[in-house]
């Protein structure tokens, strides 16, 4: 019994890591691209262009000349100034209970943000990480700027 | 002769050791984190930002909190032109922000009411502004009639708006249509009640 259970629980854990990644999460899409912006998905290099969608996993890059603006499903916006790297590290969100989870991370750059109905139906929905500190979020507009001293 | 190569040598040396200096001077990171004015004087919400086990709240506009380096979270203000200089390019890059508009309609009908349709011209003018726009127009009705009538009648009006939109020119796989019948009033009433803030289509633009 305890054999089955403990299998149970292991086969649990393991739909519970494998059926999110299974399936693409469309996150977002992007409304401003300015100067050179791409998109790396799993290793491939796509066009940034205006209207191309953005998926959970998804890296934003953008050059010395490049901004991009991208809105989510749950209304959140967020945008990117020059020599910014912005990960989107989990998008999901139900849009009739506004639950879900919202996680990016700067490493490095300018990002604003304004938050969406993630942030404003549970304060921990959303989160914004760089290499030096985690921001939570409570319903709220707000500016990052991340990098090393040197820049 | 070799004296003077070897004092300038001696020079060379010391402004390397001085860069050197200054180099380790300099914060391991330039981060800043800095909480804006809601938008339409909104109150702020608030910003938690955590560093190596410390921890500061923002909560006031253009409050904001340097990071030089992990675990050293310095809070501070700044001003609306550091934030420009700072922050323009990102700014300057955020998207139109999503806007929903809800337009009332005559009983047991899809016309709109007399007052509704200027605001429909609004809407039309509203969506050009927005890039790659993506439109959801939602049904409603009161709680008069049956439920499967009602949600018929939704979508009939959502349909009505969505032919509109098309016909001033918006492409038509922009849009999703979505029919909730009386299943989410405005106005809570009871079964039966002929309620007026019930019957609208909402548009939602983003």
């Amino acid at each position: 019994m305890r054999v089955a259970l403990l299998s149970l629980a292991a086969a649990m854990l393991l739909l519970a890591g494998l059926v999110p990644a299974a399936r693409a999460q469309e996150a977002g899409h992007v409304k401003v691209v300015k100067g050179t912006v791409q998109i790396d998905r799993g290793g491939q290099q796509l066009p940034a262009t205006v209207g191309a969608a953005v998926q959970s996993g998804d890296v934003v890059t953008t050059g010395a000349d490049g901004s991009v603006g991208i809105t989510f499903l749950d209304n959140s916006l967020l945008s990117a100034g020059p020599n910014s790297v912005l990960v989107i590290d989990r998008f999901a969100f139900d849009t009739t209970t506004h639950q879900g989870a919202f996680e990016s991370s700067l490493q490095k750059g300018t990002l604003a943000v304004v938050s969406g109905k993630l942030a404003k139906a549970s304060p921990d929905a959303m989160k914004v990480k760089t290499p030096a500190a985690v921001l939570g979020v409570r319903g709220t507009e707000f500016l990052v700027r991340t990098g090393d001293g040197k820049e | 002769m070799t004296r003077a190569v070897s004092l300038r040598r001696l020079a060379g040396l010391a402004s390397l050791g001085l860069l050197l200096l200054a180099g380790c001077a300099k914060p391991a990171r330039n981060d800043l984190y800095v909480l804006l004015p809601g938008q339409d004087g909104h109150a702020p919400g608030a910003l938690t930002v955590e560093s190596g086990g410390k921890q500061a709240t923002l909560d006031q506009p253009y409050e904001a909190a340097r990071v030089k380096e992990p675990g050293n979270v310095e809070p501070g203000t700044v001003t609306p032109e550091q934030v420009q200089q700072a922050f323009g390019p990102a700014l300057a890059a955020q998207p139109p922000r999503p806007v929903s508009f809800i337009l009332y309609f005559l009983e047991n009908r899809d016309e709109l009411t007399p007052e509704a349709r200027p605001i429909l011209t609004q809407i039309i003018a509203e969506i050009s502004r927005y890039p790659a726009p993506e439109i959801v127009v939602i049904g409603h009705t009161d709680r008069v009639g049956t439920l499967a009538r009602n949600d018929a009648l939704s979508l009939q009006r959502a349909g009505r708006m969505r032919d509109e939109l098309v016909k001033a020119g918006v492409d038509p796989a922009r849009i999703r249509v979505e029919g909730r019948g009386e299943r989410e009033p405005l106005v809570p009433t009871a079964d039966e009640v002929a309620e007026p803030r019930n019957r609208r289509v909402e548009i939602n633009i983003r």
